[in-house]
């Protein structure tokens, strides 16, 4: 019936080519002016060609209804916004980026039916002008002080060399990083040089392939350093370097839809909830909260869907913790645990596109001085991106994303153009701004469960390096969602308890 | 019965729409691809039973591959390193010459190898010619023992990458003759690896078709390599006029 349809509709289309290609040639064998007055004082085309296109619009429309009414088709005679997430999902992950894209293909991937878990992920933003993911410069690096991130970095890299084999999707082009294998570059100063010293024991054992150097093997290495207060240098070669995080994103994405998640375009701005009041050892009374449903609100407009949802995923970024206040978290009466907030706020920070045709060639490493500026090469046409970490006393404003040009000027140029001198002629092309989803705690991540909320999971408070950790990190926060447990890299240090007994652990390589 | 069957079943799972002889169907070719595969692919979208058997194919040759490259640590614990590395070389049907020794031992066309390489032990080995091999990044470490190794040739190996590139920093005191002529997995950003090769003097890079702009990328090679004769042909460097781009644009749009 449908196939009968269709040849139907397939005979009219011929037949309505051949008539308007027999007036073409009709109307170009006149002259060219003749026809254009002709055009110009007719007020519609003939009657006959009318005709037919009202046919082919009848048919089409008779066409559709016919499909509609045959069972299998998914008209309703309610008009239901198709852009509205389903009414139930097991695991709904708030936040679209690389760490909530991540977290959901290897949620599907660990599966063990087809099907077994419903993933929603939820992104208010689709063209994702905000997002820290593909603002950020893209590095990765093992150079840190905490073995779990140095294995963290490892784990990814690991990832990354095989994506093709993890993210490749049939008939689609293998996925390219554009991977620039240059390492990374740390100087320090006297002041520091022994924690670099430390670090390096840390990064050896767990398995990095970094070496120091002394200012005469790094001026015989890379001869465009200007050495002069540098004590010593260390450099990764291998599984460090910068890559693409908009194809990463993509490439988790379209893997994980491939693998059944479900996407959706809304801002999630009320979660449901039941709370349980449970007395402790020490006569105080805690709120356990479960959350039962996840509103999701659609972009400019008042429609929303209560999502019924079993385990909810945090991994907005640096807009987890408005995220959480939604849950009273931070609310609560003093002295207790509820009235700790997640300490995860957005810091902005500073990229700078810079031209300079004299600068270093195509061995240029991510460049990190210890005054925290940092520089790497972009592309093969003499532009490099350079930025730094300001004061903690002087963080500019983080209410929208305007650039800070006397930023460069003041805080970056002069210190680069000190540690490279070719960097002194320099001419700055182009800038932007992101946000650090920044951990005020101790500048690392917040992965797990909340005390008082049973099923909310974080993967949050990163503070510059969720980009290198993301495939790791979601393999371990599918893990502990389906398994129960950590199972490959131990991340309980990572754990929200840290924050409620005041213990930080600090990591002392943040750019 | 049911253990291997529930892991079977499990692979399956897991690959849901592997990437199956991707390279040859990647959309970089001009011409559609030949009608057996344009069948494959119809049927593969179709059914889940073809994407299920094509998964499998796919993993069989990985699992083929990693096979291949696994770590020869049975051969190293009774033989030592450089035996191991030899038969690793030998097995993956490359050639390879001891120090000191000017004559090189060959695999024939059938893979058939001589064991006279036995009767050299401990004998480092100062060539290795991997040319049109399967040696990829973990086969690699078969090799990390050979701290005199010279010369390396691994003219059209299909799976050496960037991070393979990253990896030759382990040679980085004695490698002297590199040629990645051909290989297609190799891009701008592995030839940025190369520069923790400082005692390299020649070093061959033609016909790489994964570097998008050959002309400015050999003259920054050059430049990061100083001491290094750099071999690079294969590239068209010619200025195309721009009628003729614009002609080839129109053909490609029709």
């Amino acid at each position: 019936m449908s196939a009968m349809w269709r040849r139907l509709q397939v005979k009219v289309g011929p037949a309505r080519g051949l008539l308007t290609s027999t007036q073409v040639t009709r109307r170009s064998t006149w002259l060219n002016g003749h026809l254009s007055l002709c055009q110009s004082f007719s007020t519609g085309t003939s009657l006959r060609n009318d005709f037919f296109k009202d046919l082919e619009t009848h048919m089409e429309a008779m066409r559709k209804k016919a499909m509609d009414a045959l069972p299998g088709s998914s008209w309703t005679p309610l008009e239901i916004n198709p852009n509205l997430p389903p009414e139930r999902a097991d695991i709904v992950i708030v936040g679209g980026g690389v760490m909530g894209w991540s977290i959901a293909y290897w949620l599907k991937q660990k599966e063990m039916v087809r099907g077994g878990v419903r993933v929603l992920v939820v992104e208010k933003d689709p063209t994702y002008s905000q997002a820290s993911t593909v603002l950020s410069a893209g590095g990765i690096r093992q150079q840190f002080s905490l073995p779990e991130n140095i294995h963290l970095s490892l784990a990814s890299a690991d990832f990354m060399r095989n994506i093709n084999e993890h993210l490749g999707v049939l008939n689609e082009d293998p996925i390219d990083l554009q991977f620039n294998h240059s390492g990374y570059l740390f100087l320090a100063s006297e002041a520091v040089a022994h924690i670099m010293e430390e670090n390096y024991s840390t990064q050896r054992y767990a398995g990095a392939k970094v070496f120091l150097l002394s200012p005469t093997q790094l001026k015989e290495k890379f001869p465009w350093v200007n050495t002069e207060g540098v004590v010593l240098a260390s450099y990764g070669l291998e599984n460090e370097g910068w890559f693409d995080p908009w194809t990463l994103l993509n490439a988790f994405k379209r893997k994980a839809i491939s693998m059944g998640a479900i996407q959706c375009c809304g801002e999630v701005t009320e979660f449901k909830y039941t709370t349980s009041v449970i007395t402790t050892t020490d006569g105080e009374k805690l709120d356990l909260r479960r959350i039962k449903s996840v509103k999701v609100q659609m972009p400019n407009s008042l429609e929303y869907q209560p999502v019924e949802c079993a385990i909810v995923v945090n991994a907005a970024g640096a807009f987890s913790g408005k995220l959480t206040e939604m849950l009273g978290i931070g609310f609560g009466p003093k002295q207790s645990i509820a009235a700790i907030p997640l300490p995860v706020e957005p810091r902005k920070r500073y990229v700078y596109v810079v031209r300079c045709p004299d600068g270093p060639g195509l061995d240029t490493p991510f460049l990190i001085d210890y005054s925290g500026v940092y520089v790497r090469r972009e592309g093969l046409g003499g532009n490099y991106i350079t930025g730094a970490s300001p004061e903690e006393a002087a963080e500019p404003d983080a209410s929208d994303l305007e650039v800070d040009h006397s930023f460069f000027q003041e805080n970056v140029w002069p210190h680069l153009a000190f540690r490279v001198p070719a960097f002194e002629k320099l001419k700055v092309t182009s800038a932007w701004a992101g946000f650090y989803d920044y951990n005020t705690f101790d500048q690392n991540a917040i992965i797990g469960t909340h005390p008082l909320i049973n099923n909310m999971y974080f993967a949050t408070g990163f503070s510059g390096h969720g980009l290198q950790h993301s495939p790791a990190v979601g393999r371990a926060v599918a893990e502990l969602i389906l398994d129960g447990n950590y199972k490959t890299l131990d991340l309980s240090s990572f754990s929200f308890n840290r924050i409620l007994t005041q213990e930080p652990k600090l990591e002392r390589n943040i750019v | 019965m049911s253990a291997p069957l529930t892991y079977l079943h499990r692979c399956c799972q897991r690959s849901v729409l592997l990437v199956v002889a991707r390279r040859q169907w990647s959309t970089n070719s001009a011409s559609p691809p030949p009608l057996h595969r344009r069948l494959l692919l119809f049927l593969t979208q179709r059914f889940y039973d073809v994407e299920m058997l094509l998964g499998w194919r796919y993993q069989a040759q990985r699992s083929q591959l990693q096979k291949k490259n696994v770590y020869y640590s049975y051969t190293q614990r009774f033989y030592g390193p450089d035996i191991a590395s030899a038969y690793y070389i030998l097995s993956l049907k490359g050639g390879f010459r001891y120090v000191g020794q000017s004559e090189w031992f060959r695999t024939n066309q059938r893979g058939k190898f001589s064991w006279d390489f036995l009767n050299h032990k401990n004998t480092p080995i100062e060539e290795a010619d991997m040319s049109y091999t399967i040696i990829n990044y973990t086969g690699l470490e078969n090799l990390e023992r050979q701290r005199s190794l010279r010369t390396l040739k691994l003219k059209g190996c299909p799976e050496v990458d960037d991070w393979f590139l990253a990896r030759l920093h382990l040679f980085q005191d004695s490698l002297e003759e590199l040629d990645i002529s051909h290989c297609p997995r190799i891009t701008t950003g592995g030839l940025a690896a190369l520069r923790n090769l400082k005692g390299l003097k020649h070093l061959n890079v033609s016909s790489l078709p994964g570097i998008s702009n050959p002309g400015l990328v050999i003259i920054l090679l050059e430049e990061m390599l100083p001491q290094c004769q750099i071999t690079a042909n294969g590239y068209d460097h010619n200025l195309r006029k721009v009628e003729e781009e614009e002609e080839e644009q129109m053909q490609r749009q029709r």
